[in-house]
């Protein structure tokens, strides 16, 4: 049978979730293979180097930069408090003296006798990492982090903002095509995820942000409103590190485009259990896609669905149209033709026969993207 | 003759595609006989890029019916019947190079220290310098968030001050940053500044980053020397960048001459073809996430890259950068605003697909020029005269109000413009490619386009870039008569007269001798584009332009030259410069509409 490779986006109801938790800096690892996990156990943990400041000592004390060695008061290497005295003149008898006193706590890095500058710097920064899902330890990377696995429902949007959330599902749009709206959202919902619709405005996403809601999983979302919520036009679909209290993922795309039927059902299946989201997104090579994981009872793993997971589209493939005519409408393919076929634009493309609706239409197989279940 | 090389072997590893191209000797000239792609294997789950390649070149095998790989071997030399005499690569996998730069003057060593590094091939992250208006804690932040591939430091004339160049060599350690790839290694630091400084240098860099020391790349402020620390570029890029990346020691292992940067091979044959014809040359690559625009104007070579336009990854920014309007300017329907940039917004998150529509395609096509003109500009703004000369001037000089530091890009002395990139090298009609180089680059005079089909200048610039004594020319040969005759798809000629006149009234009246000794006059009326049929032929054309219209003798002057046809023809443009579309929407949708026709540039139909 014809079948071609189109990436779709994950919506499995059941699988090992495996995730990487690892530091950006080399460090502690403090848990070890086979240790279960939850989401806020603290897994690694490392300092990284405290900030910097640069003290222009020839400058401020009026002399040469080679002649800053003797005017030091402190060594490299010596820690100093805000307001310790760092180098001082000798004056004239006594007299007149200038001087520079550290303007934060921590450590005298380097002395520069070309320039004249002493680099003070303060303590470092602790960083942890945690586990961000439930589940166990897969493997440990030496001082660096660990690989987790768990399983797991898993579900990727196309887009999103704001990075990892936590909480639990609360179903909110009572089917796939409805809009999530700002009355629907009240302040018992702090700290959960909402499961919405084909759409939710920017008033909806305002209201949730001032209820601190944790997350909200939706069909589409309008590019023109995001500039509201980041403060600036997203040029480029690289997110993950807005500071924002809830987190968006967008399952269809731009617009309003009901949610496929598979993943709001999905999601519908597992209301009121905790859930992990990211909404970080990087769409270059190397693509990140938001996500949503639901850890389940793994006590019957044999039906692991990445195994049988298909490798491509095929004649009986449901598929979703990722481009305008019939954009974000979910069909099956009839047929998958192999020569070259010329669209209304006049491009040589490959197709696909594609029934939506009882309609049949031919569609670039590029403007296709499979809708990859585990059922 | 007989030839050293008679066949090579070449690819390119770009981020999603590697190509193979084989080109052979082959009735007395070099011909590029047999092409194959596949996917790139950088990332997981392969991790390996000479699986790409492999599979590449398997392709060409099974199309060539010749045998190159022994398991996973390439066999050389060429027997006849199997195996190539030389293999050459490009890369620009794995987010290619990514450099930061620092100089001590931002418009001085930091433009001539970003000129090096893009020009060798890189992204430039960041250009730090002493005057940019950020505090040192700032700039050692700034530093430790980016993790580039290397860092190049400049500053300082020869035998000047030391004082700032070590200034930003201490922010430098301050910061102790940390390579992009592996976290055991060194970062590779180039210092290209005040020799004075070199020991002091070496006891700040020394021991934190892999230090190398070249020549100044300002040793006086008159003088730019880009080349030592170009070079060293190219060497640590294969040693240190190219040898972390996965499968790529195997690859070195397997080319006859270092691998390349992809933009760097295209820069050094675009260079290499301006001086051997003797022509200025703009070439462009516009790919989804950025726009690479090379140019060699007055024997000087310039690359730029707009890191944020592109067609599918940055297209949301390019909407951002030019403002929905100025899209849709050339839009000859009325669209909802809105809908267009929840539309524009799918494209970015959902890249690959194409345009099945002609409503679609147009649209696609009016940011692309968007995107090439706001690169141009930004080319324009960076391909400069240097800047902060000190130049004597005599009275003549003040009244031109020239200075230092003046854009080196003059439209009307360009003579080729090469476009190539998915929207200009597969758009449906060849019209549509020259039409959105005309109206973003907007040539003057007389200009011939081309556009790169299928994106073989990165594998013929590492050819011309062979430096082994026996190969070299044989390999530079085999670039320049591949690029001649199987690279390039030759437009056609545009031809373009100006200067200011009064709207509809004749610019310039021609005559065209052909080949077969017919003779055609026409006439550019301000505010027309017209296009005549004509293949990749020569023309003998005399150009009397009006008073005050200038065709590249100078206003009003007649020219005689000779220009070529293509697969679109001979191209008159009498809307002036710049472009200017009417504010008034109907007689903005005339103009376009009468332009495409003039073109033949859409199907006809519904719109055209």
């Amino acid at each position: 049978m014809a079948h071609s490779y189109t990436p779709g986006l994950k919506v499995l109801k059941k699988t090992i979730f495996k995730k990487e938790r690892i530091l950006p800096l080399k460090g502690d690892v403090l848990v070890k293979e086979g240790d279960v996990l939850n989401p806020d156990t603290i897994v690694a943990s490392t300092n990284l180097p405290g900030n910097v400041q640069m003290l222009k000592v020839s400058n401020i004390l009026n002399i040469d930069p080679k002649d800053v060695v003797e005017a030091l008061k402190v060594k490299e290497g010596q820690a100093v408090k805000k307001g310790d005295l760092i180098a001082e003149t000798a004056g004239v008898f006594g007299m007149f003296k200038s001087s520079v006193e550290s303007p934060v706590d921590g450590t005298i890095e380097s002395v520069s006798q070309s320039t004249g500058r002493i680099v003070v710097r303060e303590a470092p920064v602790p960083v942890e990492v945690d586990a961000y899902v439930s589940g166990k330890v897969d493997e440990v990377i030496e001082n660096e982090g660990i690989i987790l696995s768990s399983h797991a429902a898993f579900i990727q949007g196309i887009f999103g903002i704001a990075g990892e959330k936590r909480g639990d599902l609360v179903l909110v749009s009572s089917s796939s095509s409805e809009e999530l709206t700002a009355e629907q959202i009240t302040a018992d919902m702090k700290g959960r995820i909402l499961i919405g619709g084909s759409f939710l405005s920017l008033e909806a996403y305002k209201k949730a942000l001032s209820v601190n809601v944790a997350g909200i999983v939706v069909g589409g979302f309008n590019y023109y409103d995001l500039k509201a919520v980041l403060g600036y036009n997203l040029g480029v679909a690289i997110t993950g590190t807005e500071k924002l209290n809830t987190a968006l993922i967008v399952t269809e795309g731009y617009g309003s485009i009901p949610m496929s039927e598979a993943t709001y059902s999905l999601l519908k299946d597992n209301v009121g259990k905790a859930a992990s989201i990211n909404g970080a997104t990087q769409i270059r090579a190397g693509v990140i896609r938001p996500e949503i994981v639901i850890p389940i009872d793994s006590s019957n793993s044999e039906n692991d669905s990445e195994s049988k997971m298909p490798k491509g589209i095929q004649e009986g493939s449901t598929v979703r149209v990722i481009r305008s005519p019939n954009f974000g409408k979910i069909g099956t393919v009839v047929s998958l033709p192999s020569e070259l076929n010329k669209m209304e634009s006049e491009t040589m493309v490959r197709v696909a026969e594609i029934n939506i609706a009882g309609e049949n239409f031919l569609i670039p197989r590029a403007n296709l993207e499979m809708v990859e279940t585990d059922e | 003759m007989s030839k050293k090389i008679k066949s090579i072997l070449a690819t390119d590893c770009g981020s999603t595609t590697t190509k193979a191209v084989l080109i052979e000797w082959k009735e007395d000239r070099y011909k590029l006989t047999f092409r194959g792609e596949a996917p790139t294997t950088v990332e997981a789950p392969f991790e390996d890029v000479t699986k790409g390649v492999l599979n590449a070149v398997m392709e060409v095998e099974e199309l060539s019916g010749r045998t190159i790989l022994d398991g996973d071997k390439i066999i050389t030399p060429d027997n006849g019947t199997s195996g190539v005499d030389i293999y050459v690569s490009t890369s620009s996998a794995g987010g290619g190079l990514q450099m930061m730069v620092a100089g001590v003057v931002k418009s001085m060593s930091g433009e001539s220290a970003e000129r090096a590094a893009l020009g060798a091939g890189s992204i430039v992250m960041d250009v730090l310098a002493s005057n940019d208006g950020r505090l040192p804690h700032e700039k050692i932040t700034r530093i430790r968030q980016l993790r580039p591939d290397m860092i190049l430091l400049s500053g300082g004339t020869d035998g000047g001050t030391t004082t700032h160049v070590m200034e930003l060599a201490e922010i430098l350690a301050a910061a102790n940053p940390r390579p992009r790839l592996g976290q055991n290694y060194k970062l590779p630091v180039i210092y290209a500044g005040n020799n004075k400084a070199q020991d002091s240098i070496k006891k700040t860099l020394g021991e934190i980053s892999d230090l190398d020391i070249v020549d100044n790349i300002r040793p006086v402020l008159e003088q730019e020397n880009l080349e030592p620390s170009r070079d060293k570029i190219h060497d640590l890029f294969m040693e240190h960048v190219m040898a972390q990346a996965p499968g790529y020691k195997k690859l070195m292992s397997w080319t006859d001459a270092p691998i390349m940067p992809t933009p760097g091979a295209v820069g050094s044959l675009i260079e290499m073809i301006a001086k051997k014809e003797n022509i200025s040359v703009v070439g462009v690559d516009i790919g989804g996430a950025t726009t690479d625009i090379f140019s060699v104007f007055e024997g000087k070579f310039n690359r730029t890259v707009s890191a944020n336009l592109g067609m599918s990854y940055s297209i949301c920014n390019v909407l951002a950068e030019s403002g929905l309007d100025n899209v849709l300017r050339w839009v000859p329907f009325d669209i909802d605003r809105s809908e267009l940039t929840n539309r524009i917004g799918n494209k970015m998150i959902r890249p690959t697909t194409v345009p099945q529509s002609l409503e679609e395609l147009v649209i696609e096509q009016a940011i692309a020029r968007e995107a090439l003109r706001l690169s141009f500009i930004q080319h324009k703004e960076f391909a400069t005269s240097l800047k902060g000369v000190q130049s004597e001037r005599t009275i003549s000089d003040a009244f031109e109000q020239s200075s230092s530091g003046q854009s080196l890009v003059n439209m009307m002395e360009l003579d080729l413009l090469v476009g190539s990139g998915g929207v200009l090298s597969h758009a449906p009609r060849r019209q549509q490619s020259a039409r959105m180089l005309i109206d973003s680059f907007m040539p003057e005079g007389i200009t011939q386009l081309a556009v790169d089909s299928i994106f073989m200048m990165p594998q013929l610039g590492v050819l011309a870039n062979i430096d082994k004594e026996e190969l070299k020319d044989d390999a530079s040969q085999a670039a320049l008569e591949v690029f001649d005759n199987d690279c390039l798809i030759r437009l056609g000629t545009c031809v373009t007269p100006v200067g200011s006149i009064k709207p509809n009234s004749k610019m310039a009246d021609i005559t065209l001798t052909f080949n077969d000794g017919t003779v055609k006059d026409l006439v550019i009326n301000e505010g027309t584009l017209e296009m005549m049929e004509y293949p990749y032929e020569e023309v003998k054309i005399s150009i009397k332009p009006v008073r005050g219209i200038d065709v590249g003798a100078g206003k009003g002057e007649a020219l005689d030259s000779v220009i070529y046809g293509g697969v679109v023809g001979l191209i008159f443009d009498g809307r002036n410069r710049p472009i200017t579309l009417s504010k008034e929407s109907n007689k903005r949708i005339d103009s376009l509409l009468s332009w495409s026709k003039a073109v033949d540039e859409y199907p006809k139909g519904e719109v055209f």
